[in-house]
C-alpha cells in the first residue's frame, strides 16, 4: 500500500490546448484526462489495458491511456475524440461511423475513432485484413465490428 | 400471413431514402449517434458532483467464509477518507431484500453487504469512501478483515450432497427452488415412439455479455426532503426500485432514478441495487454526493453471470422418421451464491418451452441450487438461450443417431407458418413466422447445395468441414404474471410501458420514454413513429434521452430489458402520440369556430382543414395557444397537448396449477448457420462462413435491427468458442479480467451474411416484435457444426455449450470420454 505519494506538476497539451496541473506521479493518463481536465469522451472499460477504449494519440502514436501515466505525457501533445471534428462538421471518420451504424451504445467509440484515425493516418487505404488488425486493440460489445469494418473502409475511400 | 421478405449479404451500406409514405421502416440515421461519435454522450462515470466522494468495494477473497472480526480504524484514519459501510451497519439500517423465490430461496437473507459471512470471491463486505479513486483503493488495504474459512462448493451436481457445506443457513440446504413442469401425455408419447433416444448429460456453461461499461452510479441524498437521487446505468429501474424501497424502508418517491447513455446492458446492469443501497445509505451518512465505478475485475468476480444449466437424464421420444413426440429431462440450474433476479430463470424458459417445434409431450424437472459462485442474474436470452440451446443439442442429437439428415428433422418438426398463431403444449402463443422458409434463406447464404464438394476440398487441405444449424425464439413482452409459477404469493402480471409526447410552447415535439436504452436507438426508432402520425420530419421529434423517475413517464416494468422495446417502448409513443394528434386536432376545431375533428387533417408540421387547405395552424401556433395564451378557448375544451400514455399488453394471469398460459406476446425468430473448418492437428477452427436470418415483424428501422442481429450473433460466437466463467474447486474465478476472459476482437469476426423475412406480429399495434437477445443462435450453430465436423472422425457428440479448440482437440482425440453418452433403444 502506498500511502506517500509525490506530486508533479506537468503541461500537457490536449486537442490544442495547454494544461498545466499537479498530479499525484501515481495518476493514470486516462483519470488525469476525465477527472481532472473533465473531457470524458475518453471512455474506461477495462482494468488490464485490453478494451482500448481509453486510447488517445501521444505525440502521434496511438496510446492505451490506462497505461500511461499522466506524468508520462508531460510536455507531451494529445489528442482525444473531443478534437476529431472541426467545429460542427464531424470528420470523415466519425461521418463514416454515423452512416454505416458503426455504433451502438457509443462506449467503445471514441476509443475506436482513435484507433482508426491513427491507422488511416498510417495507412491511407487499408485493406480489410489491415483494418482489422488495426482495431484489434480495441473491444465493441455491441456490434460485433462488422459495421466498423464498413465505416473504415468507407473513410479511406 | 404471407411474410413480407427480403434478404440481404451484410455489411453493405445502405442509402437513407426521403420516406416515400412512412419514416417507419426507413433506415434512418440515429439521433443519438452525433454526440456519441464525439464523446458527447453522458455516462454514468461522467456525472460528477462537487466535494463527490469516491467507492471503493473490499471483496472477499475466499468463496466460502464466516467473518470473524472487521476493523474499519486504520481506514478511516487515513487522510483523504470520509469514511465506510460494514455489513453489520447494513443489517441495521436495512431489511433484507425482498425475495422472489418461494421457499427454500425465500428465506435468504440478502444485504447490500456481506453480514457475518462471505459466500463467493468478490463479494462485498465493506466500501470505503475517499476523495479520489486512489485513495479510497489505499484506504481498502487497511480494511482487516478476519476470516474462518469454509469448504466450498462450485458444482451444482454435487450441491445437494450430505458431505457439502450449506452456503445458506436460513434455506436449510443448498436447494434454492423446485418445480415439475408437465404438459401433454408422456406415457402415450413414449409408448408411440419407435425409438428413444437418451442423453445422459448436457452442460450450458457460465458466461455473461461484459458490456464494455462496468456498472455504476452516483447518488446524492437531499435531507430537506429525504430523497436519494440515483444517476446510474442500472438498466431496469423499476425492479431496483421494489428491491431497494422496502429494504430501505422508504418509499418510492424517495428514489429517483436518473439515466442517460448506458455502455451496454445486456440484461447484466438489471442486479446492481445491492450496490446501489449501499451508495444511498453512504451519501446519507457522509452528507456527500458518492460516486461507485466497478471495476472490470469487480464486475467480472460479482456482477450477473449467465445461468449455468445442466440437463441430465434427457429422453426423446422419437418417430423412425424423425418426427418428435415428446422429451424429458431434469433440469439443474447453478443459480450461484445470492438469488438477485432468480430463480425467475426457472420459469422464463418456458417461453419457449419446445423450442421451434411441435413437440406436444414435455417434462422437465427444475432444480435450482446455490453454489460459491457469482450469483447469476439476465444475461443476452436469458434462460430461454439455455433451453434452446437443449432442443437444438436434442435435434442434432438426434438426427445423428437415427442417421437422418438435420435440415429435414428440423423441416418435418417445426411449427408450420399455417398454423399460427400456433398454441404451444404450456399455452405460449407463437404469432408468426415460417421457419423452413428462414432455414431455406439461411442454407442459400451460405451455399448449402454445394457443400459436399467444399468437405472434400477442405478435406484435401488437412481441414474437417462441418455445418451447423441454430433456430431459436427471441420471446419478447414478458407477462410477468409467470412469476406466479415461481412462488404463488407474488403480485405481479401483464407488463406495460409508458410515453409522454407533447407540444412545448413554440411547437417543439418533445417525447418521453420509460426505457433505459443502452444502444438500442430509442431517440430514432421512437422519432419515427411519432413522425409518422404527426406528419412531421424525424428532425422535428424530440426524443428526451434516457429515463428520470422524477418525470411521470415510467411504471412497474419500466426500462430496456426482455427484447420488448418495438412492442412496449413504441406502443405506448403510438399511444401518446395519437392522443396528441387527438389533442391537436381538437383544439385546431376550436381555433377555425367549430370545425369537427373529421374534417382535420395533419400535414407539413401543422394541422389544416381538408378541404381548405389554406386554414392551416403550424405546431408551434398549437404549442403557444395552449401553454401561453390561451384566454377565451372554449370553457369545455379538455386539451393540454402533453399526452401520456401507457401500453399494456393482452394478457391474462397464467393457470399456476397446470403452469399454463401465454408468458410472452411476441416471437421473433432467428435461423444461424454456421460452416466451420477444424484443424484436426490441434483442434483449432475458423468460422469460415456464417448466415444470420432473422425475423422480427414489421422493422422500423431495419439497419438497427441489422445491428442488433449482429451483435447477438457476436455474442453467441464468442461465448461458443472462449468466454467462459470459470472456478477452480476453491471458487477462484479463472477468468476475472479481459486478459483472462476472451471476447471477440476485430480478427476474430468470421464473414457474415445476413437475411431477414418479416411476418408481422398480429398482437401488437405496429407489427413488430420485440427483438435483440437473438437466443443464442451462434452457440447452437457452432456446436452443431463441430459435431458435423466430426462425422466419420470418431463421431463425437457436443455436449457442453463452450467449446474452446482444446475441447474439441479433446472430442477428436477421445470421443467416447470427451463427447456425450447416447443411448438409442428401439421400441
Amino acid at each position: 500500500m502506498s500511502t506517500v505519494t509525490s506530486s508533479r506538476a506537468i503541461k500537457v497539451t490536449i486537442n490544442g490546448t495547454t494544461y498545466e496541473r499537479e498530479v499525484e506521479a501515481r495518476k493514470l493518463l486516462i483519470h488525469f484526462i476525465r477527472d481532472d481536465l473533465d473531457l470524458t469522451g475518453s471512455h474506461i472499460g477495462c482494468d488490464t489495458g485490453n478494451c482500448g477504449a481509453c486510447s488517445v494519440i501521444v505525440d502521434g502514436s496511438l496510446v492505451k491511456s490506462c497505461m500511461m501515466l499522466a506524468v508520462q505525457a508531460d510536455g507531451g501533445n494529445v489528442e482525444t475524440v473531443e478534437g476529431l471534428a472541426e467545429g460542427e462538421e464531424l470528420s470523415k471518420l466519425q461521418q463514416a461511423f454515423k452512416d454505416n451504424h458503426a455504433l451502438q451504445c457509443g462506449y467503445c467509440t471514441p476509443g475506436m475513432l482513435m484507433s482508426a484515425t491513427a491507422l488511416l493516418r498510417s495507412n491511407p487505404h487499408p485493406s480489410e485484413d489491415e483494418i482489422k488488425k488495426g482495431l484489434q486493440g480495441n473491444i465493441c460489445r455491441c456490434t460485433g465490428y462488422w459495421n466498423i469494418f464498413e465505416a473504415v473502409k468507407a473513410a479511406s475511400e | 400471413m404471407t411474410p413480407a421478405s427480403s434478404t440481404t449479404t451484410a455489411p453493405e451500406t445502405t442509402e437513407v431514402e426521403a420516406p416515400a409514405e412512412e419514416w417507419k421502416g426507413q433506415n434512418v440515421p440515429r439521433k443519438e449517434d452525433r454526440r456519441l461519435v464525439q464523446g458527447q454522450g453522458v455516462f454514468v462515470d461522467d456525472v460528477k458532483r462537487h466535494g463527490m466522494g469516491f467507492i471503493h468495494f473490499v471483496r472477499s477473497p475466499y468463496a466460502h467464509a464466516h467473518i470473524t472480526s472487521i476493523d474499519v480504524s486504520k481506514a478511516e484514519e487515513l487522510p483523504g477518507v470520509y469514511g465506510t459501510l460494514t455489513g453489520e451497519e447494513v443489517a441495521a439500517l436495512t431489511d433484507p431484500f425482498f425475495q422472489i423465490s418461494s421457499v427454500p430461496g425465500a428465506n435468504l437473507k440478502d444485504y447490500a453487504l456481506a453480514v457475518g459471512k462471505v459466500r463467493y470471491v468478490g463479494e462485498a463486505i465493506v466500501a470505503v469512501v475517499a476523495e479520489t479513486r486512489e485513495r479510497a483503493r489505499d484506504a481498502s488495504e487497511l480494511v482487516e478483515i478476519e476470516y474462518e474459512p469454509l469448504d466450498a462448493i462450485t458444482d451444482a451436481r454435487r450441491a445437494q450432497d450430505d458431505s457439502v457445506p450449506t452456503i445458506h443457513e436460513d434455506a436449510g440446504g443448498n436447494l434454492m427452488w423446485h418445480g415439475t413442469y408437465e404438459w401433454g401425455d408422456l406415457d402415450a408419447a413414449f409408448a408411440e415412439a419407435d425409438k428413444i433416444v437418451t442423453i445422459d448429460e448436457l452442460h450450458f456453461h457460465r458466461f455473461n455479455s461484459t458490456p464494455l461499461e462496468c456498472d455504476g452510479a452516483l447518488v446524492e441524498y437531499n435531507r430537506g426532503v429525504g430523497q436519494w437521487t440515483i444517476h446510474t446505468n442500472n438498466q431496469f429501474p423499476g425492479f431496483a426500485a421494489i428491491m431497494m424501497g422496502p429494504a430501505m424502508r422508504t418509499g418510492l418517491d424517495k428514489l429517483r432514478f436518473v439515466t442517460q447513455d448506458i455502455g451496454g446492458g445486456f440484461g447484466n446492469k438489471i442486479t446492481s441495487h445491492p450496490q446501489l443501497v449501499a451508495c444511498c445509505l453512504l451519501a446519507r451518512k457522509l452528507g456527500r454526493p458518492v460516486q461507485w465505478t466497478e471495476w472490470r475485475t469487480d464486475f467480472h468476480m460479482s456482477m450477473s453471470h449467465g445461468n449455468e444449466r445442466w440437463f441430465h437424464e434427457t429422453e426423446v421420444a422419437v418417430k423412425s422418421d424423425g418426427t418428435l413426440l415428446g422429451f424429458r429431462t431434469k433440469a439443474l440450474d447453478d443459480a450461484g451464491a445470492w438469488l438477485r433476479y432468480e430463480p425467475l430463470g426457472g420459469v422464463i424458459w418456458a417461453q419457449v418451452t419446445p423450442g421451434m417445434y411441435k413437440w406436444r409431450n414435455i417434462r422437465v424437472d427444475f432444480t435450482q441450487v446455490a453454489t460459491n459462485k457469482a450469483p447469476v442474474s439476465p444475461n443476452r436470452g436469458y434462460s430461454r438461450m439455455q433451453h434452446l440451446w437443449f432442443t437444438e443439442r436434442v435435434i442434432d442429437i438426434v438426427a445423428h443417431e437415427l442417421d437422418l439428415d438435420p435440415v429435414e428433422v428440423r423441416k418435418l418438426n417445426y411449427v408450420k407458418t399455417e398454423d399460427m398463431p400456433y398454441e404451444t403444449p404450456n399455452g405460449c402463443v407463437y404469432d408468426s413466422g415460417d421457419y423452413s422458409r428462414m432455414l431455406d434463406i439461411g442454407l442459400d447464404l451460405i451455399d448449402y447445395r454445394n457443400v459436399a464438394q467444399r468437405r472434400s476440398e477442405a478435406e484435401a487441405r488437412g481441414k474437417l468441414l462441418g455445418v451447423g444449424i441454430g433456430s431459436t425464439l427471441d420471446s419478447g413482452t414478458n407477462n410477468f404474471g409467470q412469476s406466479r409459477m415461481i412462488n404463488p404469493e407474488l403480485q405481479f402480471s401483464g407488463n406495460n410501458e409508458v410515453a409522454t409526447v407533447k407540444l412545448d410552447i413554440f411547437g417543439e415535439i418533445v417525447v418521453t420514454l420509460g426505457t433505459t436504452p443502452q444502444g438500442q436507438g430509442h431517440e430514432t426508432t421512437a422519432a419515427q413513429v411519432v413522425a409518422d402520425i404527426l406528419k412531421c420530419s424525424v428532425d422535428d421529434v424530440h426524443v428526451r434521452a434516457g429515463h428520470d423517475s422524477y418525470w411521470n413517464s415510467h411504471a412497474g416494468f419500466s426500462g430496456t430489458y426482455a427484447s420488448q422495446f418495438a412492442v412496449t417502448g413504441l406502443s405506448a409513443v403510438k399511444g401518446a402520440t395519437d392522443l396528441l394528434a387527438g389533442e391537436i386536432k381538437k383544439l385546431a376545431g376550436a381555433v377555425f369556430g367549430g370545425v369537427p375533428a373529421e374534417a382535420l387533417e395533419l400535414a407539413d408540421g401543422g394541422v389544416r382543414i381538408k378541404d381548405n387547405p389554406e386554414a392551416f395552424l403550424p405546431f408551434m401556433a398549437c404549442g403557444a395557444i395552449i401553454n401561453a395564451n390561451n384566454a377565451g378557448l372554449p370553457e369545455d375544451l379538455d386539451v393540454t397537448l402533453n399526452c401520456r400514455y401507457v401500453y399494456r399488453p393482452p394478457f391474462q394471469v397464467p393457470d399456476i396449477e397446470r403452469k399454463f398460459g401465454n408468458l410472452t406476446l411476441t416471437y421473433a425468430t432467428q435461423i444461424h448457420v454456421a460452416v466451420i473448418e477444424i484443424d484436426p492437428e490441434t483442434g483449432a477452427y475458423e468460422i469460415v462462413d456464417y448466415a444470420a436470418v432473422d425475423d422480427c415483424g414489421n422493422r422500423i428501422n431495419p439497419q438497427i435491427v441489422e445491428g442488433q442481429v449482429m451483435g447477438a450473433t457476436a455474442h453467441a460466437l464468442g461465448a461458443a468458442t472462449h468466454e467462459h466463467f470459470a472456478y477452480d474447486e476453491d471458487g477462484n474465478l479463472l477468468t476475472p479480467n479481459f486478459y483472462d476472459y476472451h471476447v471477440p476482437h476485430a480478427m476474430d469476426m468470421p464473414p457474415l451474411k445476413t437475411g431477414a423475412t418479416e411476418s408481422p406480429s398480429p398482437f401488437t399495434p405496429l407489427g413488430t416484435k420485440g427483438m435483440g437477445e437473438g437466443g443464442g443462435a451462434g452457440i447452437h450453430a457452432v456446436c452443431a457444426a463441430v459435431q458435423d465436423a466430426l462425422r466419420g472422425h470418431g463421431d463425437a457428440i457436443v455436449t457442453d455449450s463452450c467449446n474452446p479448440y482444446h475441447r474439441v482437440w479433446e472430442l477428436l482425440e477421445q470421443p467416447r470420454e470427451a463427447g456425450g453418452r447416447v443411448t438409442v433403444v428401439d421400441r
